[in-house]
């Protein structure tokens, strides 16, 4: 089943033919990819080939040592392959000039790894000044690229990365890699050093962007679940960088293809389905909402009407800035949010993601937003419970039809 | 005291001129120095104990002996004195520009070639920048103990403040004698201080905010 077509992909990249207009990557080619360290006996990538389309993202896992960031490092070169070719879009990485090369090719890692002595605008303005851009562009690409991982520029575009938080300085080093606007880009677990609400946040918005950009982007992770939950594709590896499956999250769930993938991406697959569904997958149910400044009477009348205990508040451009109880309005005229932070998934956040979320919120449940963060609704413990049956209702009438009809045409489709 | 350094002024101005002049140039040439050979060792690593040991065998060679080594050499004169105070001046720096050198995070070095800078780059944007503050503190250092080794250069007719002393050591029991030799050290003790504050304030314009301590 793994050497058939994999079953095209709805999410970000989907598998559209190289060309698409809107696809800004380019397609990557491994061929027989040897990697041996001077003074080894075993290659630490031992004939790797492997095709990455255009705009897709490809997730690389396996245990540690298999040779993933090896790998990673040899289309960048900053390590050199023993032999085989890597080209990007067709033209072979060692016909170029090194440094050129690696100019047109984002590369991120973990924690950002940011020039302390430099502000977040000259980090993110090093492969520019390099390509001698002038230095109106410079910064006006600055403050888009700050935009686009939601930093706001005027506020941090003149802080040394010390004064951010791991979070922030990821997202500056993401937004470090896509500067030059390069048609690939590699990242080697640029999630790593983050908490676990953090992480989730910069995957939801890396999805994002690369639902605007369409890169074709290369990601090492040790964490099966982002695997599932970025990956147009996941590249499964063994020792010696050997592929143990490659394919997309759903079919790999559904069909691992060997003993080796099933115990590494784990038993249980009805509930690793929980990364493969989006919020947006459920049904959001409504509660009260205010915006900032109505009158607390009304929203308290409106609230029992409803029979709601909270209501979500939302400031002029319907983003969420509170979720309330209603005891926590009685003290003013007009709604006031109390706290600065309230916590919010993406649409694109996963099942997985939510359930963590409703762990940690007082109200047992998480609002969901959309672009720009707009207000989408809230995601509950009853949807997401719901979502789960019915998914495990669709994979047993899955499993009663392969047995009469053959495996390959009772997964098409059949994930999420 | 006072009456003596009244008569003086002019005389001991200058050699205080002389004297700093002497150590900043040595300093500087020793700076220069320290750098490239610390980039040409952490280059190759083999060479790091080497650089460490030579730097902590070569402070403890007695500057009267290397002065004494030096005249047949180049002879008597300012040229001696400026030699030996480059060569003690550039240990200290080596020694901090090798540890600042490697203390340069590899992962930070590799981001840049990663980004697409080259070697030339990477060292004059990231390792140097970010050695700075160590290698700025083995100045100071350096400076300090040049501003000694350059009175002692005196004997070898160097310039400077240190004549005064060794005027007033040759003439002890002499009118002025223990002045002269006073003026002379406390000059270079006060030099000393003012050019420790005035490098201090160089690290303040020149060590970026995003790494100081
Ligand atoms: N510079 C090096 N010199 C010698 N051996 C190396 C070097 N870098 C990696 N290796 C070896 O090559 C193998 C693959 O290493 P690699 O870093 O690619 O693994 P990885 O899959 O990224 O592991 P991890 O998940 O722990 O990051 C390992 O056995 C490692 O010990
Ligand atoms: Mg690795």
């Amino acid at each position: 089943m793994s050497t058939t077509t994999p079953p095209s992909n709805t999410r970000a990249g989907g598998t559209d033919a190289p060309g698409n207009p809107d696809v800004s990557g380019v397609d990557l080619e491994l061929v027989d990819v040897l990697k041996r360290y001077p003074g080894q006996k075993k290659p630490a990538v031992d004939g790797l080939s492997l095709h990455i389309p255009a705009g897709e993202i490809v997730m690389f896992v396996g245990p540690s040592g298999c040779g993933k960031t090896t790998s990673l490092k040899m289309i960048n070169r900053l390590i050199e392959p023993t032999s085989g070719t890597i080209s990007i879009g067709g033209e072979d990485v060692r016909g170029r000039n090194v440094d050129q090369l690696r100019r047109h090719v984002g590369y991120v890692i973990q924690g950002g790894s940011l020039f302390p002595h430099l502000t977040v605008a000259q980090n993110i303005s090093v492969v520019p000044r390099l390509l001698k851009w002038d230095s109106r562009r410079t910064s006006e690409r600055v403050d888009e690229l700050l935009e686009l991982v939601s930093l706001d520029p005027a506020k941090y575009r003149d802080r040394y990365p010390r004064e951010l938080s791991g979070g922030q300085q990821q997202r500056v080093g993401v937004a470090r890699g896509l500067a030059a606007d390069p048609p690939v880009i590699l990242m080697d677990e640029p999630f790593g050093a983050v908490d676990p609400i953090t992480r989730q946040r910069l995957q939801d918005e890396l999805l994002s962007i690369q639902e605007e950009l369409r890169k074709t982007i290369v990601c090492v992770t040790h964490d099966i679940d982002e695997a599932v939950k970025l990956g147009d594709r996941i590249l499964i590896l063994q020792e010696g960088a050997q592929i143990a499956q490659y394919d997309t999250p759903e079919a790999i769930l559904a069909a691992p293809a060997n003993a080796f993938v099933e115990d590494f991406v784990g038993a249980g697959s009805t509930l690793k389905q929980l990364s493969l569904s989006r919020v947006s997958d459920v049904e959001l149910v409504h509660p009260t909402t205010a915006t900032v400044g109505e009158r607390v009477a009304e929203v308290r009348a409106r609230a029992e009407a409803n029979g709601d205990q909270a209501v979500v508040v939302l400031d002029e451009r319907r983003r969420p800035v509170d979720w309330m109880w209603l005891r926590e309005l009685a003290a003013a005229d007009t709604v006031r949010p109390v706290r600065d932070d309230v916590l919010t998934l993406d649409r694109r956040a996963t099942l997985n993601d939510a359930l963590d979320m409703m762990l940690t919120s007082t109200h047992g449940a998480a609002i969901v937003t959309g672009r720009r963060d707009e207000y989408l609704g809230v995601v509950n413990f009853t949807a997401v419970t719901g979502h789960i049956q019915a998914t495990e209702q669709q994979l047993a009438e899955g499993r009663a039809a392969d047995a009469t009809a053959g495996r390959d045409d009772a997964w098409e489709g059949g994930g999420a | 005291m006072w009456e003596f350094i009244d008569e003086r002024k002019a005389q001991i101005a200058f050699s205080a001129y002389q004297h700093v002049s002497l150590v900043l140039q040595a300093v500087l040439v020793a700076t220069v120095i320290a750098v490239v050979l610390a980039v040409v060792v952490t280059r190759f690593r083999p060479l790091e104990p080497v650089a460490n040991a030579v730097s902590a065998m070569g402070l403890t060679i007695p500057s009267f002996a290397l002065l004494g080594l030096l005249v047949p050499l180049v002879g008597i004169g300012v040229a001696s004195a400026f030699v030996a105070v480059t060569f003690y001046a550039t240990l200290p720096i080596l020694r901090n520009a090798v540890v600042g050198l490697q203390g340069v995070d590899a992962r930070l070095v590799e981001s840049a070639h990663g980004m697409g800078m080259n070697t030339l780059a990477t060292l004059t944007r990231v390792r140097l920048p970010l050695a700075w503050p160590v290698i700025l503190a083995g100045i100071r250092v350096s400076t300090q103990m040049s501003m000694g080794i350059a009175a002692i250069a005196a004997y070898v007719l160097g310039p400077g403040l240190g004549q005064l002393i060794y005027t007033g050591l040759a003439q002890i029991g002499g009118a002025n004698a223990l002045n002269s030799a006073l003026v002379g050290t406390l000059g270079v003790v006060i030099l000393a201080l003012a050019i420790d504050a005035l490098l201090l304030l160089l690290g303040r314009l020149t060590i970026s905010k995003g790494i100081r301590a």
